[in-house]
């Protein structure tokens, strides 16, 4: 009886497998008409839409349609390598993915090393480009950084907290055990529970980096994905805990917070007032010279085109 | 006739190579596991690795400490035992002995259905009934802990313990009953003095099954214990063996992907330990019949 369950299991996670394969190509060509279609929308609001200018971005637009299925990007052949940070997984899987499909004949490789290991690959040349998901240091120079993506992470409490806004130490100290109760930052008196990702995960590097509590917070609760944790903290009074910025907004069942004063909102983290938010960037030896392949590759990663991309892996881009 | 012969001889070795599949896997797994698993003991050290109290695989001081994973687990399913144990006897004992076939058909209709409920289920139960009502019934700041992952687990090991029992219990010969109750026991006396004991291996091996399973289990522990690798208290959130490997898998990389690889290895020779003790005690029972 068993072995006939496993049997339909295998079967149905091999046809679903199936049907995730299609579905995910059908979908990245829709999410490429939808990101033309939405950039020309936005110029013709902003322009108050001349009817001659619409036009033109309309022309553009069809413009770099044609110019994918043209032979000419079909011509570039070769393989990149990337190296470096494991937080940018997810923007790195989303990108290569869609520019595969736009270069047939480039591969591009992804090993997920850690930011030092990518900035070390990309000074020996071990890698074309190196991924870092820090900014680079005064002493490692000969290195050019482009951010490709801004990785906002939002701090968020339960509705029913009364508190708005936490300072950078406040929350530290709220992550690290010293801050146990919420009275002693401004709320209500009740203990504190303290909510995160799982090791590993780069939400959770994010956050610990930049708020300067590296292996050193104190969970009640270590989950497994974003969701989680908004479910998590929408369920539990007492609760912290973090989430990329763009679900956590988007997501009414949890209150994010301002931290020092200023609000966490695409517009902030854009501008760098926001706090806790971090470059995803793209290293080049400025001694070498990039391969046609990978320079393609670089372009197509810093172009407006790949702002749904970016966005789909919860970034937001520059 | 020579026709004939041809294919008998193809069909057994048709039988034969299935056969085979099973122990090849299993040969396959357990080589895997030993050959992925040993090397990361060695590096960290059998102490360091089995004794450690901390696991912090991503701090710039990584260690790797399992013992906190390995009380959660043990605990974890003593817990679940001391909860779905009498709870599935009583319920085995009364299918078999004391209700009429109409009740008894619909409990065992329903602890069938118990033991199809997907484990993802039972998690998502948990974590959305069961871990807010722990946080207000004990007047905790965090509900997901120890205590409710026994609770969610004791449910779990409920349908083997009840169907396994339940066969002992009704293979029992009638005589035993009917002349403890002819000497003037009452049923009560008669079924726990008499026909428990009769059927106590497979009384036994229902149970192990239910450790099995207990211990197994990742996805609705994952749900409802917290995942933070403390040393196991029942109101602290705790990481079990299963969960340690499920949740640091996915972005795991060099010797913490290797670490897990060896929490797979524990895990595979608690569950192999597991069965040589249900295969011992079937087999017991066997001899018993004879």
């Amino acid at each position: 009886m068993k072995k006939v369950i496993a049997l339909l299991m295998s079967l149905a996670l091999a046809f679903s497998l199936v049907a995730c394969g299609s579905s995910n190509s059908s979908s990245g060509s829709d999410d490429t008409s939808d990101a033309q279609s939405q950039s020309s929308t936005e110029e013709g609001t902003e322009d108050a839409g001349t009817e001659e200018e619409e036009n033109n971005t309309e022309e553009e637009a069809s413009g770099t349609e044609d110019s994918t299925e043209d032979a000419g990007t079909a011509d570039l052949s070769g393989t990149v390598s990337t190296n470096g940070s494991t937080s940018m997984e997810k923007v790195m899987s989303i990108l290569i993915e869609a520019f595969e499909e736009e270069y047939p004949n480039v591969t591009v490789t992804y090993d997920a090393t850690g930011s030092g290991a990518g900035i070390t690959a990309a000074t020996e040349g071990s890698a074309d480009i190196g991924l870092a998901s820090r900014n680079l240091k005064d002493e490692e120079t000969g290195l050019t950084a482009y951010v490709v993506a801004i990785d906002g992470i939002a701090v968020i409490i339960n509705p029913e907290n009364t508190v708005e806004d936490l300072s950078l130490e406040q929350i530290a100290g709220l992550f690290n055990g010293t801050i146990t109760n919420w009275s002693e930052v401004g709320g209500e008196d009740m203990e504190v529970a303290v909510i995160g990702r799982e090791a590993g995960s780069g939400t959770r590097d994010g956050f610990e980096s930049v708020v300067g509590v590296e292996d050193a917070c104190v969970y009640d609760q270590e989950l497994t994905s974003t969701g989680s944790v908004i479910t998590a903290v929408a369920q539990n009074q007492y609760a912290i805990g973090y989430a990329s910025l763009s679900e956590a907004a988007a997501d009414d069942s949890v209150k994010v917070i301002s931290v020092d004063g200023i609000e966490a909102t695409e517009d902030t983290v854009k501008d760098g007032s926001y706090a806790i938010q971090r470059n995803f960037n793209m290293v080049v030896n400025d001694s070498a010279t990039l391969s046609d392949a990978a320079q393609a590759f670089l372009d197509f990663c810093l172009s407006a085109d790949v702002a749904d991309y970016i966005s789909q892996a919860d970034a937001i881009q520059p | 006739m020579k026709l004939r012969n041809t294919i008998e001889k193809l069909m057994n070795g048709l039988f034969f190579l299935c056969g085979m599949v099973s122990i090849a896997m299993v040969a396959l797994i357990t080589i895997y596991m030993i050959i992925s698993g040993l090397p990361a003991i060695v590096e960290i050290g059998p102490l360091n690795f089995f004794f450690g109290t901390e696991w912090a695989s991503t701090a710039s001081d990584p260690r790797y400490g399992i013992l906190p994973f390995i009380l959660a687990s043990v605990y974890g399913t003593l817990g679940a035992c001391l909860i779905g144990v009498p709870v599935g006897l009583m319920t085995a004992i009364f299918l078999s002995k004391i209700a009429n076939k109409r009740t008894a058909g619909v409990v065992r209709t329903a602890v069938e259905l118990l033991s199809g409920i997907p484990s993802v289920v039972y998690g998502l139960v948990g974590a959305i009934i069961l871990v807010p009502l722990i946080m207000n019934l004990f007047s905790l700041k965090n509900g997901t802990c120890l205590l409710a992952a026994i609770l969610v687990l004791a449910v779990m090991i409920l349908p083997s313990i009840i169907s396994v029992s339940e066969t002992a219990l009704s293979a029992v010969p009638k005589e035993y009953e009917e002349g403890s109750l002819a000497l003037g026991a009452t049923e009560m006396e008669t079924y726990f003095k008499v026909s428990l004991p009769a059927a106590k291996s497979g009384v036994a091996a229902g149970i192990v099954l239910g450790i099995g399973r207990a211990v197994g289990e990742a996805m609705a522990v994952m749900m409802v214990a917290g995942n933070v690798a403390n040393m196991p208290s029942l109101f602290s959130s705790v990481t079990f063996l299963t969960t340690a490997i499920a949740k640091e898998m996915s972005y795991s990389s060099g010797l913490q992907r290797r670490a897990l690889y060896s929490i797979g290895l524990v895990l595979f020779l608690f569950i192999m330990l597991i069965n040589t003790v249900m295969g011992r005690l079937l087999k017991k029972g066997d001899d018993d019949k004879k």
